[in-house]
């Protein structure tokens, strides 16, 4: 797990940094930066490659992506878009952050779990998981007090999620099974539930009559909706799941840095031995670890339901890749709170950007959002190693080495060496 | 543990182990009794076998082999479940999912897309690169197979193109893994979605909304004179597609060339020792170009078989997680060409069933569907700790 090592050196690095202007400082200074600097690059490198696909296929790259941008509704926060224009940026940059809300958590769901050194595939069926308990709960108990129906949803799907996940942790600690093989199997097993559940004639088929032939849940009621505060109500505005996203945010950030749990599981990420050695109990932690990440999905999907989607077709269930794109989203934001946070802005956008709706000039859109996926794909081979971005750097690095100390020497030699 | 303990151990003629392996065994015959030809209508021998199947189970435990012996009752439940609802069901409903005939041409249909990747991720991972991108290298065969199929004409063209267009992501995959040491679960993930995003994007750049054309060359089934038409044997082999039984071929010739030959056997030492082989003169660097770039082509046959062997046609992520569920077959299977076609006829076996009784009850079988990753799971779990994966699979080499 280089990247986890790597991680772990700049973190212990920046603490280490400070007491400013030693030279140690500094260099923590300008890891920090390239903590930053490596992913943009990757994400510009990635973009790129991209735009030369699109080129070599006949289009016009600056077109398409300036096509992607205005989709993406980031062109609200220019003053000088207005009228009609700027309210259909608006409706375009509540759909960025509607697509953001989930991802940050998916994202947060798969982060966590390579902390502790494990890989997690699983996101997307923690996530299925959520969305279906999510959808069951909140088309149900129509007589429950708004809040309370909210927040008994959005917990029901946490825990189902949680349950979900912990059954690839129990496998880990009790048998040794691979976390990467179980939550993919855990994956299928939960879209083809989900898809049992919906189908006609399955447990939580719809009870509309008008809907009998459709493969679809019950609506969620209006009690458990959660309420928007930017745009309108009924055409998918912008609901106040982002904040609870973002306060997810922030208590991964304090579960990660500030709590016994979060130590624990780092230093079984850097090294499951000596941490077993130094007294912690590897099993539960993986246990644990795998309980909060499918949590973290499982409150993503609720997000959903209860935010704009309302009701879940089996259909949902068999194309949605959210889990995956959690993947990126984490490996990009480098599995830190902060940096998921921003990939998965990145990530919504890309998606809204590159919807069909959004993209009226002279590319096809199907074309431009099979881009997405190329991009995505760049994107995480490009964080699979940073070698290739880190040599960009070379030219900044340099300076930097001549100030370091011993210790900063080893750190570069082990970063560069095991990416 | 004591001496005394080691003492009142009696000697014995069957190890625990043996005792579990007997007891998944009657555990599965509890639940063959009811289906055809038995059919067995009541409950009362399945529970008989089944209670033995977990007093083996629990025997083995107590005799230190917990994985198998947990197994056994966990099969034993399986059965009792499968049993009441073969018991339950008409005669007439199980006689039509049981067509044996029928399963077992669909079972090898099912599963030889998966022997395909499943054998390209045991050549990968024998070298020590992990390879999570079958799925990406799958669908690349299954696009640019049928591509090349159309464009040149003849389905063997389709194949070449398929492997070459499989070989190349897998170049990539190779380059990110051995030089770049990449992460290898990482990069293959990254392959996935390469591999989504390309072949969704020449789709619709070369055929556009109407997908691919009618007509495309696809790879003959192979009609056997003898049997075709002798009765199940006919109807279960007579007339299986011609890749199906490359397939089957190739798991002994994967098996002696991975055991028996000087090629094989250093390629195998790179997978578990890169130091050692290095030192005696192998490039560990070449051989796992090699091998990685061979998985990736045979991924592509893979899926180059859904596209131009059995569908003729492509639409957008055709393989739908087969590269998973074949990597799956390959761990399951031990990391062994053998075990990983034994794995693939059992996950082509789920999907038959599934189809089958689709046909009787389509809300069953939808639950049906998710039968071979259970169980993937449950033999995940019992099994896996138990094989053990090539000593430096995923771990990048580093010359010194």
């Amino acid at each position: 797990m280089s990247l986890l090592e790597e991680e772990l050196q700049s973190e212990a690095d920046e603490s280490h940094g400070a007491a400013a202007t030693s030279p140690a400082a500094l260099t923590a200074f300008r890891r920090g930066a390239s903590g930053v600097i490596v992913p943009i690059i990757t994400t510009v490198i990635a973009f790129i490659a991209g735009g030369l696909i699109v080129a070599a296929t006949g289009h016009n790259p600056l077109t398409t992506y300036q096509s992607i941008f205005n989709g993406t509704g980031l062109n609200w926060l220019f003053p000088w878009v207005s009228g009609s224009e700027r309210a259909t940026a608006a409706t375009n940059l509540q759909q960025t952050l509607l697509n953001a809300t989930p991802l940050v958590l998916v994202g947060l769901a798969v982060a966590f779990a390579f902390r502790a050194g494990m890989f997690n595939i699983g996101g997307q069926g923690q996530y299925i998981v959520g969305w279906i308990v999510a959808v069951w709960i909140g088309s149900s108990f129509s007589g429950m007090p708004s809040l309370l129906h909210i927040v008994f949803a959005i917990v029901a799907a946490a825990a189902a999620g949680a349950a979900w996940a912990g059954i690839a942790g129990v496998l880990k600690a009790t048998t040794g099974a691979n976390e990467v093989i179980s939550t993919i199997m855990l994956n299928w097993i939960a879209v083809w539930v989900g898809v049992y559940c919906f189908q006609l004639g399955g447990p939580l088929h719809t009870h509309n009559p008008q809907l009998s032939t459709t493969p679809v849940s019950n609506s969620v009621v209006a009690g458990a909706k959660l309420p928007v505060f930017w745009g309108s109500a009924t055409l998918q505005g912008l609901d106040v799941g982002i904040f609870i996203s973002l306060a997810l945010a922030v208590v991964f950030g304090l579960l990660i840095k500030r709590t016994r749990l979060g130590y624990e599981a780092r230093t079984v990420g850097f090294n499951p031995d000596a941490a077993s050695y130094a007294g912690v109990n590897v099993g539960r932690t993986w246990i644990r670890v795998m309980l909060i990440c499918g949590a973290f999905a499982g409150v993503a999907a609720s997000l959903d339901i209860l935010g704009w989607k309302f009701n879940l077709y089996t259909n949902d269930i068999q194309v949605s890749q959210i889990g995956f794109y959690g993947i990126a989203v984490a490996l990009l934001g480098r599995n830190t709170a902060g940096g998921t946070v921003a990939a998965a802005l990145l990530f919504g956008a890309l998606l809204t950007g590159t919807s069909d709706r959004n993209i009226h000039l002279s590319i096809d859109p199907t074309l431009v959002q099979y881009l997405t996926f190329m991009i995505e794909g760049m994107i995480i081979l490009l964080v699979s190693t940073d070698v290739i971005t880190l040599r960009l750097l070379k030219g900044g690095r340099r300076i930097g080495i001549a100030f370091k100390g011993r210790r900063n020497k080893e750190a570069t030699a082990s970063q560069d060496g095991a990416s | 543990m004591s001496v005394g303990t080691i003492a009142v151990t009696p000697s014995r003629s069957v190890s625990p182990k043996q005792v579990g392996i007997g007891g998944i065994v009657v555990a599965a015959i509890a639940w063959v009794i009811t289906i055809p030809p038995i059919e067995s209508r009541g409950m009362v021998p399945s529970i008989v076998l089944a209670v033995i199947a977990v007093a083996a189970g629990a025997w083995s435990i107590a005799g230190g082999e917990r994985k198998i012996g947990s197994e056994a009752i966990v099969v034993a439940l399986f059965a009792v479940a499968g049993a009441a609802a073969s018991v339950n069901s008409a005669t007439a409903t199980l006689e039509s999912v049981f067509t044996w005939s029928a399963l077992v041409a669909a079972t090898l249909r099912y599963a030889t897309p998966l022997v395909f990747a499943a054998l390209g991720g045991v050549v990968s991972e024998s070298s020590g690169v992990i390879n999570i991108g079958l799925e990406g290298m799958m669908l690349m065969g299954c696009f640019w197979g049928i591509y090349g199929a159309d464009l040149l004409g003849s389905w063997v063209w389709g194949l070449v193109v398929a492997m070459v267009a499989g070989g190349l992501l897998a170049l990539v995959h190779a380059f990110f893994s051995i030089n770049l040491r990449a992460n290898q679960i990482v990069s293959g993930t990254g392959i996935n979605f390469l591999a989504l995003g390309i072949t969704g994007y020449f789709l619709e750049y070369h055929y556009g909304p109407n997908g691919t054309p009618l007509n495309i060359s696809q790879v003959p089934n192979v009609k056997i004179p003898g049997i075709q038409h002798v009765g199940f044997f006919g109807a279960a082999f007579g007339s299986a597609n011609l890749m199906t039984w490359i397939g089957i071929a190739l798991v002994p010739a994967l098996t002696f060339y991975l055991f028996r030959t000087r090629a094989g056997l250093r390629l195998r030492a790179v997978g578990e020792k890169p130091r050692a082989a290095d030192t005696v003169g192998l490039s560990v660097v070449r051989i796992r170009y090699w091998a990685v770039i061979a998985s990736g082509m045979l991924a592509a046959l893979g899926g180059a078989y859904l596209s131009v062997g059995f569908v003729g046609s492509f639409s957008n992520n055709m393989t739908n997680g087969r590269g998973f569920i074949a990597l799956a077959a390959m761990i399951f299977g031990k990391w062994r060409p053998w075990g990983a076609l034994w794995a693939c006829l059992l996950f082509g076996f789920g999907n038959a069933m599934s189809d089958r009784v689709s046909s009787v009850n389509p809300t069953l079988g939808t639950l049906f569907e998710a039968l071979p990753y259970v169980l993937t799971l449950v033999a995940v779990a019992g099994l896996v700790g138990r094989s053990r994966p090539p000593a430096a699979d995923g771990i990048p080499y580093v010359r010194e």
